[in-house]
């Protein structure tokens, strides 16, 4: 199984730092982990620092993982781009990058099973161009597990999502990180989502890392009061479960 | 969903998509016959009318022909029928790595201020008889407009890699570019003695008419030596199309992708431009032309910008001597005046985007 630490993570935009001294040891495969913050936090300037898309100081050690460099995905938070490709198309370019012009038929049986599993099928052969902004993240679900990474780093993946697709993405996922081993982080806004799906949470706020841990440790009336500026209680539904609620934007 | 459903589904997604495969192939061979069909016909014709047939006989059996037709066909046609394909095609696929890198529809290497160089660096020779290069004297239109238009597409260049400059910022520059050569033309033009004058507004046309061998041999030798490069980074190309940080998602180091294709492109827009003068059109619809056709796959996309390109100066050949009879119109004035009303059909007539 892989597991990701972090050790003193920072990110500067030329003389702006945005990130620093961010440090984990508890990021394990086979579960979901939230990260949140407000926005501007640094969560995806994160993300793009453990993908090694940014440069910057402190380490991240990956432990457990077969496939080297390449093990690490992450998928961007905007879904733009408006390429004259098929959906079809576009996953197979996420599964073909440094391969051969040379497409075999179990590349695309694989495809077709992701686009199963995410129950888009039917847009397979539509042009990117068309497709709505839910869809649109569909896809870019599709292109970054397409690649079967053992770390994933999903940014905001459901914010454009409908009610269903929000609760079927999260829960597929989850199965798919306990069924494959994969690390899956995931920048959520909704922390109801991360109360749910996920087992650990970091939370980022002006760069920094303000907690980590279990979910259910993380998330407290005093933290959010901290971070978010709210007042708010997390409380046993009637089924058992953990629920936020928000009182009032704090005074 | 029953398992024979699903069964079903998978086979659809694999099959459709082997089958849209397929259909590009198709298109791109129709392409390719179509091509090789306009350059028959633009070897027929010219001061003495051939048929196609005779055309044919002195390609494939030159031995059983007489004299006159395989001079006329092999030295004197051939190369400019030629020189219209590899001109062609190195524009298209330099406007379409321009469009894809740029991640701009207008990017051409017109729009950049390439060809505005080119011509420029031509004018110094017609006008001021100043050799930006002194060896090679019956060459210095050519080599002084080479000269300025890898001057400005290395300006671009870069420009492309100092900190915090944007595509668009890019694009802004080729346009300042286009400015300030068209400009410093008007200036020469000025200038110029009457005589000089006529030549800078005949070479700015562009025309295929100076080919020669040699010239052919140098830009087709550029079109094979550039054209693998882009063939290898298909799939990374492809994905820049999707937005620099969905291509550096997929692991594609998208900084040395820009400057790599940037400088290959520099050579290939520069050369043709050089040789003909200015074609414009080209290589800014020729892009599209195949973009509407087989989509931004580059496996589908290159050859088919390609063809596109190719096709459109062959048939620009073509149009350009029947237009008048006895006399051959500069190619590019023809170029968007036979362009323009094939691009309106695909836009207007596509269901696909345009961009
Ligand atoms: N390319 C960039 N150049 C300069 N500053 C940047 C750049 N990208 C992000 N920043 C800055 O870095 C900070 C953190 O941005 P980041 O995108 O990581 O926030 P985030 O936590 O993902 O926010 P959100 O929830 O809104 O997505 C912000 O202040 C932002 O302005
Ligand atoms: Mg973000």
């Amino acid at each position: 199984m892989v597991a990701v630490a972090l050790e003193d993570i920072g990110a500067s935009y030329g003389k702006h730092t945005i990130l620093s001294g961010i440090a984990t040891d508890f990021l394990q495969g086979g579960s979901l982990t939230a990260v949140i913050g407000p926005n501007a936090a640094g969560k995806s300037t994160l993300f793009k620092r453990i993908a090694g898309l940014l440069a910057g100081p402190g380490t991240v050690h990956l432990t457990g993982a077969t496939s080297g460099k390449d093990a690490i995905r992450y998928m961007p938070q905007d879904t733009g781009g408006n390429a004259v490709l098929t959906v079809y198309e576009s996953i197979l370019l996420a599964a073909k990058q440094g391969s051969g012009w040379r497409v075999r038929d179990e590349e695309l049986i694989g495809i077709d099973e992701i686009l199963r599993a995410l129950d888009i099928q039917s847009l397979s052969f539509r042009e990117l161009g068309e497709l709505s902004g839910g869809q649109r993240q569909l896809v870019a679900i599709a292109q970054a597990l397409v690649r079967k990474p053992e770390v994933l780093l999903m940014d905001e993946p459901t914010s454009a999502l409908d009610l269903y697709r929000q609760i079927e993405v999260l829960a597929f996922m989850q199965r798919r990180a306990a069924t494959s081993g994969m690390a899956v982080l995931i920048a959520l806004h909704d922390l109801n989502h991360a109360l749910r799906y996920c087992d650990q949470t970091i939370v980022i706020a002006n760069g920094r890392m303000r907690a980590g841990g279990p979910t259910a440790d993380v998330i407290t009336p005093a933290m959010l009061r901290d971070v978010y500026r709210v007042e708010a209680r997390v409380e046993q539904c009637s089924r058992g479960r953990p629920v936020l609620i928000v009182d009032s934007t704090a005074a | 969903m029953t398992i024979a459903a699903a069964h079903a589904g998978m086979r659809e997604g694999r099959e459709r998509y082997r089958a849209l495969a397929f259909r590009r192939i198709a298109l791109l061979s129709a392409l390719c016959a179509a091509l090789f069909a306009s350059v028959c016909v633009d070897m027929a014709l010219g001061p003495a009318n051939y048929t196609i047939s005779e055309v044919l006989d002195s390609l494939f059996r030159s031995d059983q022909v007489s004299d006159q037709l395989r001079v006329i066909v092999w030295d004197i046609r051939m190369p400019i029928a030629l020189m219209a394909v590899t001109v062609g095609a190195s524009l298209s696929v330099a406007g379409a790595q321009m469009q894809t890198i740029l991640a701009n529809p207008l990017a051409s290497p017109f729009t950049l201020g390439i060809s505005a160089a080119a011509s420029f660096g031509a004018a110094l020779a017609l006008v001021a008889g100043t050799a930006l290069v002194p060896l090679a004297v019956g060459y210095m239109v050519p080599i002084n407009a080479f000269v300025m238009a890898m001057a400005a597409a290395l300006f671009i260049h870069f420009a492309s890699t100092m900190r915090g400059v944007t595509v668009e910022t890019i694009v802004l520059l080729g346009i300042a570019l286009v400015f300030t050569f068209n400009a410093l033309l008007s200036l020469l033009e000025y200038l110029a003695s009457e005589q000089a004058l006529a030549a800078v507004v005949f070479w700015t046309m562009g025309s295929l008419t100076k080919a020669t061998w040699p010239k052919v041999w140098i830009t087709a030798a550029v079109l094979v030596l550039t054209v693998p490069l882009f063939a290898r980074q298909a799939w990374a190309l492809t994905a820049l199309r999707l937005g620099e940080d969905k291509a550096a998602s997929f692991g594609v180091n998208v900084r040395r992708l820009r400057l790599q294709t940037m400088l290959t492109i520099s050579l290939l827009a520069a050369i043709p431009v050089s040789f003909v003068g200015t074609i414009g059109f080209v290589g800014l619809v020729g892009p599209h032309m195949a973009r509407m056709l087989v989509g931004e796959d580059q496996r589908f996309f290159l050859p088919a910008s390609i063809l596109c390109g190719a096709l459109l100066l062959s048939v620009t050949s073509v149009v350009s001597k029947t237009i008048l009879p006895g006399a051959i119109l500069p190619i590019g004035v023809i170029t968007a005046l036979v362009g323009v009303p094939f691009f309106f059909v695909l836009i207007f007539g596509s269901r696909r985007r345009a961009w």
